[in-house]
Parts: C-alpha cells; sequence; structure tokens
C-alpha cells in the first residue's frame, strides 16, 4: 500500500503518458525535443514501511486498524474512563503485551528490511558520465545513465543492453532470483548500438513500468552525426531486469529505463492477494455468537439491575451510600455506564489470548511441513515450502483438487520415444529403423521395405535441428562435477560425445533436439544471426536465423525463418496436431494423424513439424510485417500474432515427434489415496485429449471400468451454429445419465466410494469449455453452466486438456462459487498453473523444472506431486483437527470462565463486582490454561500419522469443516454453559452456610471466588487432558505444570501483603481455602460431576465406532490396538510395554482420585 | 469480522530477502533434521478412552463417592444447630418495639430478650453467629469502601485515607479511622446469653471474643498503627470515628489485643461475604469441662442490644448457635451430592458394563499402546 503511494508521489505526473522517453547517457544530450523532460523516481529500493520517527505512531496505527485490536483498545479505555469492575490493567496487560510483541517483531522485521534496503542502495556502481567512467552508489542512477555491470554483478536496475563484451551481441544472464529459473538466458544487444556507447545520442521510448516480467516494448531512435535517426525495436530480449545476474560475459553497457521502486522486480514484490480459511470464517460466526452473548448479558444484567433498584431499600442503603458524583450523574449516562461496565465484566468471553494462540498455532506449526524429512527430495535437494501459515488447516479441508500434468502428474523428463516422416514410424535407436507405419511390431522385426524419401527425412531431422530455441552451453571445459550439477537442475546431460549440453526454457525441445542427434544430425550451437548443424556427413550446415516466430500457448506452435546456405528461405514449424492440421494441406494430414492419434494414446507428448518454401517477394513482405509489428509500441503482441498466424498457413507436413513424459514417481498412489479420501481430482491440461486422458489411465483417476463422457469438439462435431445444440442436447442426455440415474443419495462425497454403482469420468476440451462459459449471455448461458456443474461434481474425475492458463483459472473460480462453496486446492509447476494456483483457496506449487513461478506463487511448495498424499492427508487433517479443536476448545473455557461471573451479578445487586480476583482475571488466558491448549493445538495426534497415510478415508471424516460447524459449535457452547453454572451453583449450595472452616470461622466473597476458580481451572485443563490422545513429554510437562504453577502461583500471590495493591483481597484466601475439607470436597465433587458427560460422551461413542470398523478395520478411533505404532517397541520389552501400558490405562483414573486419595489419608490421619 | 483484523503475513510482498542482491537464490538447500520432534514422531503415550477404559473408573468413583458422601450426611447431621430470627418485624416478636423505635442518635440502648430452648445438648464447643439476609456486603461500591493499608497500621493511611473511602473518607475535616462503608457499617448488636437454671437463676454464658477472626487477619493483615506513645488513643488522636460508630476504634474493646483495628469483630466484618444472605462468627462458647455438655438442655435466654437497623432494607438479623465438625457448619448439600454423583457413577458404571458385556467383548482393558 505504502510503496504503491510512493510510487505514484516519484511517478505521479506522468501517469497521464502512457509511454516514457528516456535520453540516453543524458549528460551529452541536451537535445531540444518533443518531448517534456519526464521525472522517475531514484533507483532507491525502500521495502521498509518505517522510519525511526514515525515508528511508533505508524506501527500503533497499524495496529490499532485491525479490529480486534481496536475493539480490546475500546475495552481498554472504557476501563480507563468509566468506573468499571476491573482493573484497567486486567485487559491492558494482555493488549500491551500482543502489541509490544507485534511491534517488536515488525520492527525487527523492518530493520532487517532497513539492513537489505542500504545494502542494495549502497551498493557501488559504475555509471558513465561524460563519457567518463564514474563509481557511484546504486541509489543514486538516474534514468538514463549508461550502467557498466560486470561477469557475476546483479544489475542495480532495469537496464536496456547497449554493448556486451562477447563477440555476438549476447550476455547471458540467470533469473534465479526472479523467478528461480536457473538456466542462463540469452539477451541481445540493440543493433547497431554497439560501438560507441560513450557518444551514443539515442532516446529510448517505452512503455510505462508494468510488473510482467516477460513483456517489454520500446523503441529506440539512435542519432548519429550527419545520420539519419535509426529506430530500432525493443523487446523483453534486450531489456536486463533488476536483481538477475550477469553471466557468461566479461561486461555489459546498459541504459537504465526503469529504476527503483518501478522496476520490475519491485513490481512485482507487491504482495498477493490474502487468502482466508474456512476456520477463519467459522471463527468469525462464533465470535458474532459470542458478541451477542456478551452485548445481552450485559443488557440483561443492565435491565435487571434498574428493575432491581426500583424496589424499597435496595437502591441505596444506608450501609451503603453513593458518593456524590454517583447521586449527581444523569440516569441515562449512569445506564450507559453501567452497561459498558457490564461489558468490561464479560468481556473475557471474547479473549485478546486466542487471537495470539491462534497466531502463534499457525506460525510454529507451519514448521513441521518444513521440518518433515518425508517431504525432502533428494533430486531438487530441498524439502517442503510453505509460504504462508494462514491456511495450515485448510489443507485438511480440501474437496476439489485441480492438477495439472505436465511437471505435476509426470516428471516432465522428457525422452525422444520415436518419430514418424511422412507416414514411416522411426523408433529411436542409433541407426534408422523403421517399421510398418500402422501395425506396431515390438519384435525385432525390422524389414526395411517402406522409408521415407531421403530427402523428406533429413528436411524432417533439419527442422528438428533448426525449429527451437536451445542454446548450446558454453564450449568452456565443462567439468565432471559441473555437468552433473546442471544435469539435475536443468535437466540436460552433457552429450558423450561431443561435451556439450543443451539449456532450453522447455525440456521437450532439448529432447527433440537429442533425438535428431540420435539420428545423425547435431545441433552444434547458435548466435544472434545463424544456427550451425553437423550433418549425418559430418559437414557443418550454417542457416542464417531471420526470425523467430517465438512459442505461445495459445498458438501453441512456434516457428523459425531461416536461409540455408544455398539462399533458400525456410519456415520450420512445429507445434501441437491441433494447431499444425489446419495449416498444412489436407492430403498428408491423414497419414500422419493415425501415428499422432496413436502415440497420444501411448501416453507421449507428439508435436507435428511442417515447413515453407518462401519466396523471396514472400519473404521481403513478412519481413517487413514482422518488424513493423515488433517496432509498434502497442498493442505489439496482437499485431505480431496476426502476422505469425497469417505467416504460419499453407505448409507441408513432414512428419510429427513422439516424447515420452513418465509419470512422477507413485503418482498413481498418491491419485488413489486422494480419491479414496473423498477429493474429486480434476486435471487441468493444455496437452491433448489423447495424451491427457492415457495419464489418467496410468494415474488410475480412470479406471477401467469408468464410463467415460466426452464433452469435446470431436463429440460435438463440426457446423459452427449447430455446435450449442448439440452441446446442450448432451448436456442435457449426460445429466439424466450422471445425476438421475444414479440412486440419490445426499453428500457426493460418500457416493464415489461406497455406491457400487458406475463410475463417471468427464472429458472436456478447451474450445467446449470456451462455449460453455461464453454461451449466449441470456439465461441459457447460466443453466449450462449448472448442467455441466452437476455433471462435474457427479463425476469421479474430470479431465480438461486443451486449457489456456486463464481458463485453469475459470474452471477452479466456478467451481469455487458453486453450491455449498468447496474447497478447492490447484497444484502445478509452471507458470500456466500460476493463475489457478492463485485462484483456487488453497495453491500447491511443484517444484518442477518449469522455473519457480509456480512455487513464488503458491501458498505450499513440494518438490514432488507424491508429498501432496501427506500434506493433505497428515498435515491437513491434524492441523485442521488441532485449530478447531483449539477454537472451539478456547470459546468453551472463556464461556464457563464468564459465566460464574454473570450469574454472580444475580447475588451481589449488579453491582458488578468480579466473581474472581483481578489477578485471576488476568492470567487466567495468559498462564494458567493457555499453555496446554497451545501444546495441544501443535503435537496432538488423535490418530497416528501412519494411520493417516494407510487409510485415505479418514479424511473425510473431517470433511466439510464438520468439527466447526454448528453441531460441534452448539455442543461446546453447551458444555460450556453447563460448566458454568455447574461451578457457580454447586460452590453456591456449599457457600449456604459460609462456616466452612473447621475452627467454625466463615469464608467470604473472594474465598467462593476462589473456590470457583479453582475448579475451573482444574476442569478445562482436565477436560483438555481427556481429549489428548497424544501425550508427548511436552503435553504431560504442560498440562501438570500448568496446574502446578496455579497451586504455586496461588500460594505466592496469597503468600504476601502486596504493596502496590490497594486491597489485600486475596490474602491468605488460597491457603485458608485449602485448610477446608468442605472446599476440597466440594472442588473434587464439582470436577468430578463437570467431566462426567465427557467420560459418558467417550463411553457411548463406542457404537459409532462399531459403524466406522467394518469400513476401517483398523482405525484407532474406534478399535483399541493400533497396528502402527508411534514408534516401535522392540519385542523383548513386549511384557514390559504391556505393562506400563497398563499402568498408563491407571493414570487416568488416577489424576481424578488422586485428591480424593489425599482426602482419605487426611481424614485417616 | 474480528480475526480477520489479524493477519500473520500482513507484509507478504516485503520480503527483504528477494530484494537483496543474493535474491531468492539463497533457497534452504539442506535436508531437514532427523529428530523426533521435528518428524512429530516424539515418543508419546496414546490413550484410547473406550467403554472398556472408562467403565472402571465409574465404578471407582461411584464406590469412592458414596461413602464420602454418607460420612458427610452423617457429619452433619450431628451438628447441632439452633437459629433465631429476632428482626423484630412482627408485632408479636420481642424485639418488635426495638426495630420500630430506631433511630440512630439513641442515648439508651433499646434492649430486648428472646427466650428459647434446647431439646438436646449442645456438646462440643459451641459457636454463636450472627446471621443478616438482604444484606450486600457484596455489592462492589460496598467491597470497594476500604483502606487496608490503613488498617495494617500505615500511618499515612491513618492521616489520608483512600479515595475509595467516600464518602466515608474524612469527617469534619478529620480522617476516619477505619474509613470506608463496610468499617462505617460494623454490626453492633450485642448478643447475650442466659442460662435459665430450672431452679430459676440466670447465668450468663461465658463468650469468648477471641479466634473468631482467621488468624493471618489478625496478626498480618490487620494492624494497629504504631506511634511513640503506645497508647491508642494517642494514636488515634486527630481522626474522626465512623459516622455511625457509637464510639471510636480505640474504644472497641478493653483488652488491648482486641482494641483498636485488631479487634476480632471488626476483622470478621470487614471481610465481605459473598452472598446476601450470610452468617458471621460471633462468639465461641468454650466447653470447660469434659463431663457435662456446653450448652446443657433446658431454657435460653438471648439479650440483645439492638443497635443495628435492617427493616430499611428489608433484611433480616438472625443468631445462629451451631456445632462444628471438621467439615465446618451443618450443610447437608455436600453429603446429599456426593451421595447423589456416586450413585449415578454406579449405575452408569452398571449400564455401561451391561452394553460392554453385550456389544464388545473383544475390547480389552489394555486399551492402550504405545
Amino acid at each position: 500500500m505504502w510503496r504503491r503511494r510512493l510510487t505514484c508521489l516519484f511517478g505521479g505526473e506522468e501517469k497521464r503518458v502512457d509511454s516514457r522517453t528516456i535520453h540516453a547517457g543524458r549528460g551529452s544530450s541536451p537535445v531540444a525535443d518533443a518531448f517534456p523532460q519526464q521525472k522517475f523516481c531514484d533507483n532507491r529500493i525502500v521495502s521498509s514501511k518505517y522510519t525511526i520517527w514515525n515508528f511508533l505512531p505508524k506501527n500503533l496505527f497499524e495496529q490499532f486498524r485491525r479490529i480486534a485490536n481496536f475493539y480490546f483498545l475500546i475495552i481498554f479505555l472504557v476501563q480507563v474512563i468509566v468506573d468499571t469492575p476491573t482493573s484497567p490493567v486486567t485487559s491492558g496487560l494482555p493488549l500491551f503485551f500482543v502489541i509490544t510483541v507485534t511491534a517488536i517483531k515488525q520492527g525487527y522485521e523492518d530493520w532487517l528490511r532497513h539492513k537489505a534496503d542500504n545494502e542494495v542502495n549502497k551498493y557501488p556502481v559504475t555509471v558513465l558520465e561524460d563519457g567518463k567512467r564514474v563509481g557511484k552508489e546504486s541509489e543514486k542512477i538516474k534514468v538514463g545513465d549508461v550502467v557498466e555491470v560486470l561477469e557475476d554483478e546483479t544489475f542495480p536496475c532495469d537496464l536496456v543492453l547497449l554493448q556486451s563484451s562477447r563477440d555476438d551481441d549476447t550476455c547471458f544472464v540467470t533469473t534465479a532470483s526472479l523467478d528461480g529459473e536457473s538456466n542462463h538466458k540469452t539477451h541481445y544487444t540493440v543493433p547497431d548500438t554497439v560501438k560507441d556507447v560513450e557518444s551514443l545520442h539515442a532516446t529510448i521510448e517505452c512503455e510505462q513500468p508494468q510488473p510482467d516480467l516477460y513483456k517489454f516494448v520500446g523503441r529506440m531512435h539512435i542519432r548519429r552525426d550527419g545520420q539519419e535517426t535509426a529506430v530500432r525495436s525493443l523487446g523483453p530480449e534486450n531489456l536486463l531486469l533488476k536483481g538477475a545476474t550477469l553471466k557468461n560475459t566479461k561486461k555489459i553497457y546498459g541504459v537504465a529505463v526503469y529504476t527503483g521502486m518501478e522496476t520490475k522486480m519491485a513490481l512485482n514484490y507487491q504482495g498477493k492477494s490474502q487468502k482466508r480459511s474456512v476456520v477463519e470464517k467459522s471463527i468469525n460466526a462464533f465470535l458474532i455468537v459470542y458478541l451477542c452473548l456478551l452485548v445481552s448479558k450485559a443488557f440483561v444484567c443492565t435491565t435487571l439491575k434498574y428493575v432491581w433498584q426500583n424496589q424499597h431499600g435496595q437502591d441505596e442503603p444506608w450501609y451503603n451510600p453513593k458518593t456524590q458524583q454517583e447521586r449527581d450523574t444523569n440516569l441515562y449516562l449512569k445506564m450507559f455506564t453501567d452497561f459498558l461496565s457490564f461489558m468490561v465484566l464479560f468481556n473475557f468471553i471474547i479473549p485478546v489470548s486466542m487471537y495470539v494462540t491462534v497466531e502463534m498455532q499457525k506460525f510454529l506449526g507451519s514448521f513441521f511441513i518444513t521440518w518433515d524429512k518425508d517431504f525432502f527430495d533428494p533430486e531438487v535437494q530441498e524439502g517442503a515450502l510453505v509460504n504462508t501459515s494462514d491456511l495450515n488447516e485448510e489443507l485438511g479441508q480440501v474437496e476439489y483438487i485441480f492438477t495439472d500434468k505436465t511437471g505435476t502428474l509426470t516428471e516432465n523428463n522428457m525422452e525422444f520415444i520415436e518419430c514418424c516422416i511422412d507416414g514411416f514410424q522411426y523408433k529411436n535407436h542409433k541407426f534408422l529403423t523403421e517399421t510398418d507405419g500402422l501395425c506396431e511390431t515390438d519384435g525385432p522385426i525390422t524389414i526395411t521395405l517402406n522409408k521415407a524419401p531421403e530427402e523428406l527425412e533429413e528436411l524432417f531431422l533439419r527442422a528438428l535441428c533448426l525449429c527451437h530455441t536451445v542454446q548450446v552451453k558454453e564450449s568452456q571445459p565443462v567439468d565432471e562435477i559441473d555437468g552433473v550439477v546442471l544435469d539435475q537442475v536443468d535437466g540436460f546431460s552433457p552429450s558423450p560425445e561431443d561435451q556439450c549440453a543443451f539449456i532450453a526454457s522447455s525440456p521437450d525441445e532439448v529432447a527433440l533436439v537429442k533425438g535428431a542427434m540420435t539420428h545423425g544430425f547435431t545441433f552444434i550451437g547458435s548466435d544472434s544471426k545463424s544456427m550451425k548443424i553437423r550433418n549425418r556427413d559430418n559437414r557443418v550446415e550454417v542457416y542464417e536465423l531471420l526470425h523467430v516466430l517465438n512459442f505461445d500457448p495459445v498458438r501453441r506452435r512456434m516457428s523459425v525463418i531461416v536461409k540455408s546456405e544455398s539462399g533458400e528461405v525456410l519456415l520450420f514449424c512445429k507445434g501441437a496436431d491441433s494447431s499444425i492440421f489446419p495449416r498444412v494441406r489436407k492430403e498428408e494430414v491423414d497419414r500422419i494423424r493415425v501415428h499422432v492419434e496413436r502415440d497420444a494414446k501411448e501416453g507421449y507428448r507428439t508435436l507435428c513439424v511442417a515447413y515453407k518454401r518462401l519466396g523471396n517477394e514472400d519473404f521481403a513482405r513478412v519481413d517487413a510485417e514482422l518488424r513493423e509489428a515488433r517496432l509498434s509500441l502497442h498493442d505489439r503482441e496482437e499485431k505480431l500474432m496476426a502476422v505469425y498466424n497469417q505467416v504460419e498457413t499453407d505448409m507441408i507436413l513432414i512428419g510429427a515427434t513422439a516424447v515420452e513424459d513418465r509419470l512422477q514417481d507413485r503418482a498413481a498412489e498418491t491419485m488413489e489415496a486422494l480419491q479414496g479420501a473423498g477429493m474429486k481430482v480434476w486435471v487441468l491440461t493444455g496437452d491433448k485429449m489423447e495424451t491427457a486422458k492415457s495419464t489418467c489411465y496410468a494415474c488410475r483417476l480412470f479406471q477401467r471400468g469408468t464410463e467415460l463422457l466426452e464433452l469435446t469438439v470431436g463429440a460435438l462435431g463440426e457446423g459452427e451454429g449447430k455446435r450449442e445444440e448439440r452441446l446442450l442436447e448432451l448436456l442435457l442426455e449426460y445429466h439424466k445419465r450422471v445425476v438421475h440415474d444414479t440412486p440419490p443419495s445426499k453428500t457426493g462425497l460418500h457416493r464415489t466410494w461406497s455406491s457400487p454403482g458406475q463410475d463417471y469420468g468427464l472429458i472436456v476440451d478447451g474450445a467446449t469449455l470456451s462455449l460453455l462459459l461464453n454461451a449466449s449471455p441470456d439465461g441459457t448461458g447460466s443453466h449450462y453452466k449448472n448442467l455441466f456443474l452437476k455433471i462435474c461434481q457427479s463425476c469421479t474425475s474430470v479431465l480438461c486438456c486443451r486449457m489456456a492458463p486463464l481458463q485453469k483459472a475459470q474452471i477452479v473460480r466456478m467451481v469455487k462459487s458453486s453450491k455449498g462453496s468447496p474447497i478447492t486446492l490447484s497444484v502445478g509447476d509452471g507458470a500456466n498453473d500460476v493463475s489457478m494456483i492463485l485462484e483456487a483457496h488453497v495453491g500447491i506449487g511443484i517444484k518442477g523444472k518449469e522455473g519457480r513461478q509456480a512455487v513464488r506463487n503458491s501458498d505450499y511448495a513440494i518438490p514432488k506431486l507424491k508429498h501432496l498424499k501427506k500434506l493433505l492427508l497428515v498435515h491437513g487433517h491434524l492441523y485442521y483437527v488441532r485449530i478447531a479443536h483449539l477454537v472451539q476448545y478456547f470459546f468453551y473455557k472463556n464461556l464457563c470462565f464468564i459465566l460464574p461471573q454473570f450469574l454472580y451479578q444475580f447475588y451481589c445487586g449488579y453491582s458488578q463486582l468480579p466473581l474472581y480476583d483481578a489477578a485471576y482475571l488476568t492470567m487466567y488466558n495468559i498462564c494458567f490454561t493457555s499453555m496446554p491448549i497451545l501444546a495441544y493445538s501443535l503435537f496432538e495426534q488423535h490418530i497416528s500419522i501412519d494411520t493417516l497415510l494407510d487409510h485415505a478415508a479418514l479424511y473425510r471424516e473431517v470433511a466439510k469443516n464438520a468439527m466447526l460447524r454448528w453441531g460441534p459449535f452448539f455442543y461446546w457452547t453447551m458444555l460450556g454453559v453447563f460448566h458454568g453454572l455447574l461451578f457457580f451453583f454447586g460452590v453456591y449450595c456449599v457457600f449456604s452456610n459460609p462456616a466452612l472452616l473447621p475452627s467454625g470461622q466463615v469464608f467470604g466473597n473472594w474465598t467462593f471466588g476462589t473456590i470457583v476458580f479453582t475448579i475451573l481451572v482444574f476442569t478445562v485443563t482436565i477436560k483438555l487432558a481427556l481429549d489428548t490422545r497424544h501425550w508427548t513429554w511436552i503435553n504431560h510437562f504442560v498440562i501438570w505444570g500448568s496446574l502446578a504453577f496455579y497451586i504455586l502461583f496461588s500460594f505466592f500471590w496469597g503468600g504476601i501483603t502486596w504493596p502496590f495493591l490497594e486491597q489485600q483481597r486475596l490474602y491468605f484466601v488460597f491457603i485458608n481455602m485449602l485448610s477446608s475439607m468442605s472446599a476440597w470436597l466440594a472442588i473434587m465433587l464439582l470436577i468430578v460431576l463437570s467431566l462426567l458427560p465427557d467420560v459418558l460422551l467417550v463411553a457411548l461413542r463406542r457404537p459409532r465406532g462399531r459403524n466406522t470398523r467394518q469400513v476401517l478395520p483398523r482405525s484407532p478411533l474406534c478399535f483399541p490396538s493400533i497396528p502402527h505404532q508411534v514408534f516401535q517397541i522392540p519385542p523383548v520389552s513386549h511384557l514390559h510395554a504391556h505393562i506400563s501400558s497398563f499402568l498408563h490405562a491407571s493414570f487416568l483414573c488416577i489424576s481424578f482420585l488422586c485428591p480424593l486419595s489425599l482426602f482419605n489419608s487426611a481424614v485417616a490421619g | 469480522v474480528m480475526a480477520s483484523g489479524y493477519s500473520a503475513k500482513e507484509e507478504d510482498g516485503h520480503h527483504s530477502g528477494a530484494l537483496g542482491p543474493a535474491g531468492g537464490a539463497a533457497v534452504r538447500s539442506r535436508k531437514p533434521d532427523n529428530t523426533a520432534f521435528k518428524q512429530q514422531r516424539l515418543p508419546a503415550w496414546q490413550p484410547i478412552l473406550t467403554a472398556g477404559t472408562v467403565l472402571p473408573a465409574f465404578f471407582i468413583i461411584g464406590l469412592l463417592f458414596i461413602p464420602i458422601g454418607i460420612g458427610l450426611y452423617v457429619t452433619s447431621n450431628n451438628i447441632r444447630e439452633l437459629q433465631i430470627d429476632y428482626t423484630g418485624t412482627e408485632s408479636s416478636s420481642p424485639c418488635f418495639a426495638c426495630s420500630q423505635n430506631y433511630s440512630w442518635n439513641m442515648t439508651t440502648p433499646c434492649v430486648c430478650s428472646v427466650s428459647f430452648s434446647l431439646d438436646q445438648p449442645f456438646e462440643s464447643n459451641v459457636f454463636m453467629y450472627y446471621g443478616l439476609s438482604n444484606f450486600y456486603q457484596n455489592h462492589r461500591r460496598y467491597v470497594k469502601s476500604r483502606d487496608d493499608s490503613q488498617l495494617n497500621g500505615n500511618l499515612n493511611s491513618l492521616k489520608e485515607p483512600s479515595k475509595e473511602c467516600e464518602p466515608y473518607r474524612t469527617n469534619d475535616g478529620k480522617p476516619i479511622a477505619p474509613c470506608g462503608a463496610i468499617a462505617n457499617s460494623l454490626f453492633n448488636d450485642t448478643l447475650a446469653l442466659y442460662y435459665n437454671d430450672p431452679n430459676g437463676t440466670e447465668t450468663q454464658i461465658q463468650l469468648v471474643k477471641r479466634g473468631i477472626a482467621w488468624w493471618t487477619d489478625k496478626h498480618v493483615k490487620f494492624r494497629n498503627p504504631v506511634g511513640d506513645d503506645s497508647n491508642l488513643t494517642a494514636i488515634f488522636q486527630g481522626t474522626a470515628k465512623p459516622v455511625n460508630w457509637q464510639k471510636p476504634v480505640y474504644e472497641l474493646d478493653s483488652d488491648p489485643e482486641n482494641n483498636g483495628f485488631i479487634n476480632e469483630d471488626l476483622i470478621v466484618w470487614m471481610r465481605t461475604a459473598a452472598l446476601p444472605t450470610f452468617r458471621k462468627l460471633y462468639r465461641i462458647i468454650e466447653k470447660n469441662s469434659s463431663t457435662s455438655p456446653t450448652l446443657p438442655r433446658g431454657n435460653y435466654t438471648l439479650k440483645i442490644t439492638y443497635n443495628y437497623p435492617v427493616r430499611s432494607f428489608e433484611g433480616r438479623k438472625r443468631m445462629i448457635l451451631s456445632t462444628i465438625s471438621w467439615m465446618g457448619g451443618k450443610n447437608p448439600f455436600l453429603g446429599i451430592a456426593y451421595i447423589t454423583v456416586g450413585s449415578i457413577c454406579f449405575f452408569l458404571g452398571v449400564v455401561l458394563l451391561i452394553i460392554h458385556h453385550k456389544y464388545g467383548s473383544r475390547s480389552s482393558s489394555a486399551d492402550l499402546t504405545h
């Protein structure tokens, strides 16, 4: 927020202009032109929020902007201003604590940011000024400065590359710190600026800063003395981004275009929108209930107070006169302050500490994900990454999983399998073998009967060698280790023959180039203008690279235009079959299509290769169009796209390739487990239907018996006009089949598992989807959507192929906003998955090969798909149970804390006398009862980790926010009410005769409160102990420690007359209470009686357990012997284990009864 | 609404590390430690509560609580207690006249006597309480109205009482000692007990004033201010007596150990009661011989110096004679409650046992595993 404001401040006046003009080498070019001198911000990075001066006010302001803090502040102020029952300290201290801790944390973080900022801002750089090299601090760089950067240095701002020390006018950079892609990327100098950077007179026109790292549009006007101004287009390949590092290049010069907060990197760190978890929504709902409870309690008390005071003699009895000030106060004002006083008295029902505990639980709890060694992947050398801890529990609530295919379900480790040239199949061998084009022969029969014409074969291989953007790694000595590491990181391996390694953004391309290599054509290398290949005769062919028509996911193809040594201009195009077939001559298609379809069915990724000869005039025209499109400042993308589409027509299909992408390790097992857990898995992929379908079968998302429903272009048939009608027909038919025919069962979750009926799988493709979603804007559109959604939800799995990234997000949004708003999870590894990762409730990034974009935008990142199983089934489940219990318990314990205080008002003349001493009021939530629940919420495993992993269906037990729905909330509230009533009226009955000491002396009101409080602390703690199913030493320590601490504190607090206290209310109250046998007996009786319903419930829960047992024969929830033990008991100590477990069994009972036995011995004595 | 106010990572966009020169490349690449704690595999005891495990608890509780309850009930029943209401609102009551004609500035005290008889003798020490009803000693305004530091003998507080004591902080410019509404409303009826011998003589029963307050209150919390003079009168010089008191604090008792702030009647009164109906210990009748009961069966007269008005707030006054056991005064509640809870537990235990036998013979008591 603030930073954006800062950006506005610096760049405010240029908002109206949508491009900026920069004079390169400012100092030397006072050229008067039409452009007004624009102001740009300096190169200072400000990521810090505070300065030393504004820290206190600003931080306080920000903290109190949070509603909860504000609420507590108000309560505190009311306590200060109005004469309230509790001292302001009781709420001021916790609030002060929370605010201070937060302020310290934020201050520290900000200090770190200041340090990091300074490090960046004070970094020494070299700038050319008037032809001289001047050393500067990085923050002093102005837009238009020419900056020198040396190898392995980080670019200090966004630069347009002017000059490189390399011969081919390129430089290499890694953008690891920006998007995590560690491969080297090539950037190009602006043509014609190479020679004379010092005396450069140039103006750069470029768009205003925008966060997209991969987009840059600009134009450079180069003036030379006596020459006409030359105009060169600038693209992302000319732009060096701040944060990237220069590699393999000694030195470059560049002109600063975006500086400081306007660099793409800074713009990219604006932060993403906050995701909120269901639990938080539940908390808010509960909060409202409790707030209503609080207000109504205060209201009831106020009303009754005035009713009561109206009775004769009750308002102001002679023994208790009002002060003068009280008498003078206006009645209504008095009522109002009374109301506020009651609010303050009961405000502990919504405790500050709950927020602190929830925050701590989330923050600390998320460490268990990062620490989990099962998430460690030796290949990536990393474990899981938690980007937000707000969503831990959401992992246990997932209903829909949207997964990407490539790199997520599959490894994205491409291997060239075979190719097909002109209808003849070539398996991947050192020598060419060709088998019958149609019948597949796995045997060794290789009859060389049919073979594609030699020249066609070579053309195909040349196409493979030329049509790509692969780089050959510098021929510097590649030592073994380097090669190995690179192999792991980038997925290419140094070829054994000539020690060269390929670097590419897409592993497909490497696979293809390698595939061509095995067939005799080797790509040697390229510079910006030419490509070299070595052909079968070991002769090097050089092609002039004229244009690269880059790949994009919409076109789904890429092309290069090259000029061969013979002067022939060729266009090679490769792309998905669907994007190639319509653009080639019809007759060739059929022969190839058979292969493509078969390969796709095998699960291979297929690409078609086509070429086209361009005549000289043709090329001249294309060349001109491309240049023009590239130079345009506005809508460059669209214009380029139009030219590309126009060029890539009338091509000749040569062949197709098949590349295998193996399934990820344990992908099928993971998917099966997730489905078993009641989650629906949807595959959203850009790949073609056949490939995706076979992957789905391989992953067991579709089973043998699954009936597939297709909503694809193929199923709809040809003919634009009829498509919609046909679509509706299909929708209705499927709907009838899927929704109506299956036996009605309320919850969709259970149907897929329990009913033996037909499983359905749905396949939909991008085209149909856009038809569905963008169908006629009238009412039918939403009708289509509803039908579609219903079908989807009744299917076990859905496959969406041919998806554009945005469509993926659209699907996620559609499901997310459907009825019941199910929790969605997206998992993907590539940049094309970012949109759906951001859209879903939980976004998971796979640390795959396609860069770090997905990981950066995800909420959680895991190295491999298989880790998803543990992440959801174990961590998600446990976190959900923990936090749900935490929330319910917190509300419960504060309800039974405050209810006696409320009831006491009826017996103290509605005078707002607190039942408990101020120390107890303050410490209850902070010290006495906070640690056990925190420990519980961090360590509880109500079911052991292994059992959770083995029985995926256990996940369903907590599905649909099961523990935080109104039912459980009502149960907990009733429990709180029951306990509160019991505590108060139990002690009330005991106090009908306050002479409880054996000396005949009597107890006063503070003893009354202390007895209630003691029962309360013990009951809520033991209640938690009863709920704890996993007692580590920490739980033991914290639970028994809390109780011990309470007793010690009470001794201490009541043992001394504290000089700072105005009233020694609790002096010796606790100790005297302990000397009364009746108090002991009352405390024990009430604790036991309060916990009786819980224990009873445990005993009665058995029948339910029996049902579950039939499904899950070994669920520990209901079956006594856990097959999977948390740690192994060596067989020798078996007997010992039995004895100790028996001892433990009696422990719980003893924990109840030990006070009793104490009592017995006391009686005996 | 409120939870949304808190967000752990409000400033997601401000990861300074990513902006630094080292940048996001500094991703941790080390393997997570394989410690039991980090892997959530700490050794743990995992109790499984089933009917099998809970069952013994029910029986144990039942078997323990019922005898305790019976013991309590019997104890409570053995306690002799006698209550006499002497408020005097009814015209038939002997104290009717006193209660009607009451005014604060009466010169001659109004005395009334109530006769009663004991059917059974009170064997051990007898404790005499006064009881008040509808008297809100636990009203907040009232509870606050005291100065513990003054009562602790602090000389500064003696001269300058706490603000909380208003409106009983000063009188005629002089600080009130002890200040505040609680002290001001000290119960000042005098109760005297006479035994009417069958032969017609009336013997006053010895009432012990000491030992009615908590030991710590008497010796630590309440202290007389110490001055140069050992004479209490001199120390309290310059203070005023509470408005409703007839005599100043240093004349409460002739015994110097029971005078001033450490007067036990005052200390007992200063411990505010929990509920509007309460009793406070007034005197102790000690058993002097082991052979004769403390209060033999027979007729008694209670003579009340009626000073304390309760009619204005519809309160009532009682005199209670009670013996005491180890559990304190008479209170049948605990005994009954214990018997009830014990029986319920036992009953539930039986029911659960039946269920247990009928349905699950498989689950044993060794339901716990590691």
